[in-house]
């Protein structure tokens, strides 16, 4: 047993200055969403959750269960109007390697009827038509993978 | 107060591709050269900070390797405010001895970014924001960030991809006069424009590229500053703020909030009330050219909407009204992301003592300067300013 990777690969490339790493890591985090499956449960139905405190009356978006304002978790999920007006964007050209797959993306920001600001993607054809203070709608929909998301549309 | 903090020695790497070094190796270029400029020996510092994002350079406890490896052996840790994680190490070493815990201490902030692949960059630093609710969903990447910035700025103030690539051509200039830096060619608006997209309507030009990097600072109490060093540079008023990790709890996207916020509490505990008459040259944050523009408004030195006009008047080159990042920026220098924050301290220095390469020195008549550092896309805020003398 060797402590040390030395294949004729490493040798080669440790002439040239760099020592290869042997050990793989790989990150992929558990994250719980325990107290915010309603949520992810809305979704499925075609609806959009926010929260809201049900002592000051601040909407969340994302939603979460503790309000700081109030150190209180006294909260009531409240379904949100996907009606919007687009605040900014961007199309991103330059893709992480997770994303590859989807060719360039739209992300939007837009500013909910209830107050709410959400960031996601944006569905439209033609980019050019992409236009500030624009009227868009965010609905939820089954992506590729099986898994519900929300996303923007241009009417 | 009579506590006041003084840079009394720099140090600084060679930017770029440094695969000719290891992350301690890197971090010793640095180290050694602010020991030489300040005449102390480790044994002097009782505290080192060290900025450092990390993630793609392999030790998990670089504070460790690297003081081990420059024979350091006081107390230390790394920082991590994103790419303001230099500031923030700055800011303990200023606290350590404001607090009268030690009188000499050193910051210093490294990055090696090119141990991992440039894939595995765009994938980690895209994650600098709010983690689940931005990049897990939606894929937002590092300039995306900017970019949606970039696009409300221009279409609010009318102005157009062009302007915002005098950006690139200013900090080019600047890089050309710079040894340290990573780029050392001028630019023009065609190339830039030529560029390719990363992120609308943010191009390859408007974006800083991936650096290595190293740079020290040793600060010491003003008692005994000026046995150290001649000519010390002290530190006269800091302010640092935070900002949301979601972007949709922002509802401006033409400036940083959280920029504004730390440079007022900055302007409040150095006495500034008019930030336009009171610095000979701004180090700021221009990661992104769009960055930049926003720093001129945040920081007041220019009024809202006025920034990208006052870039192309050119009233921020080094012998203009404003002189802004007259070493070439993140944009031409580079950006080590942990070593940015301290790497604007050194040059802040260097042009304070008169000692910047020719072409690029600033003229001091009122002996202050201010630095400018963001974390993320205004996640964290630190300003600093800097006087010689009093
Ligand atoms: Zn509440």
């Amino acid at each position: 047993m060797h402590m040390l990777p030395y294949t004729q690969e490493v040798i080669r490339l440790y002439k040239e200055g760099i020592f290869f790493d042997a050990r793989n890591l790989e990150l992929k985090y558990q994250m719980p969403v325990k107290r915010i499956e309603k949520f992810f449960e809305g979704l499925e139905k075609g609806k959009i959750f926010a929260t809201r405190c049900n002592n000051c009356g601040e909407l969340y978006f994302p939603p979460q269960m503790d309000c700081p304002v109030c150190r209180n978790n006294d909260m009531s999920w409240e379904e949100v109007s996907g009606n919007a007006k687009l605040e900014t964007y961007t199309i991103i050209e330059t893709t992480p390697t997770s994303f590859q797959k989807y060719g360039s993306y739209v992300i939007a920001i837009g500013l909910l009827e209830s107050g709410v600001r959400v960031l996601s993607w944006l569905r439209i054809d033609d980019f050019t038509k992409i236009k500030i203070g624009m009227n868009i709608v965010l609905k939820t929909e089954k992506n590729d993978d099986g898994g519900y998301t929300y996303i923007f549309e241009a009417p | 107060m009579g506590n006041r903090v003084a840079i009394v020695g720099i140090g600084h790497s060679k930017f770029g591709k440094r695969n000719d070094v290891s992350l301690n190796e890197l971090a010793w270029e640095a180290i050694k050269a602010a020991l030489d400029d300040s005449g102390l020996s480790q044994k002097d510092i009782s505290f080192m900070s060290v900025g450092n994002f990390g993630y793609w350079s392999e030790e998990i406890l670089p504070a460790v390797t690297v003081a081990e490896y420059a024979g350091i052996k006081c107390g230390s840790l790394r920082t991590e405010a994103a790419c303001s994680s230099g500031s923030a190490a700055l800011k303990i070493a200023y606290d350590h001895i404001t607090s009268g815990s030690g009188k000499i201490a050193m910051a210093m902030g490294l990055e090696k970014m090119y141990n991992s692949p440039n894939s595995t960059i765009i994938e980690l630093i895209g994650r600098a924001g709010n983690y689940f609710w931005e990049f897990e969903n939606f894929g937002l990447t590092f300039p995306g960030y900017y970019a949606l910035y970039a696009t409300r700025y221009l279409h609010d103030f009318g102005y157009s991809e062009e302007d915002l690539c005098e950006a690139p051509v200013k900090a080019h200039h600047y890089g050309s006069k710079n040894k340290y830096a990573q780029f050392q060619k001028e630019i023009t608006v065609e190339e830039c424009m030529k560029s390719k997209y990363v992120a609308r309507p943010l191009k390859i030009y408007d974006s800083s590229p991936i650096t290595d990097g190293a740079a020290a600072v040793i600060l010491a109490s003003e008692d005994i500053a000026r046995k150290i060093n001649d000519t010390p540079v002290y530190i006269k008023g800091l302010g640092n703020a935070t900002g949301s990790s979601y972007l949709g709890k922002r509802d401006d996207f033409t400036g940083l909030e959280a920029g504004r916020r730390a440079a007022e509490i900055a302007y409040k505990s150095a006495g500034i009330s008019d930030p336009k008459n009171s610095f000979d040259l701004l180090e700021v944050h221009d990661c992104f050219s769009i960055a930049e523009v926003m720093a001129y408004e945040d920081l007041g030195i220019a009024s809202k909407g006025k920034g990208l006009n006052m870039l192309k008047e050119h009233q921020t080159y080094h012998d203009g009204k404003f002189p802004v990042n007259p070493d070439g920026g993140l944009k031409a220098k580079g950006h080590p992301i942990g070593a940015t924050g301290i790497s604007q301290a050194v040059e802040i220095t260097k042009q304070l003592r008169n000692e910047a390469d020719p072409g690029r020195q600033v003229s001091i008549n009122r002996g202050m300067a201010l630095q400018h550092n963001i974390g993320g896309t205004g996640h964290y805020a630190y300003v600093t300013i800097y006087s010689r003398g009093d």
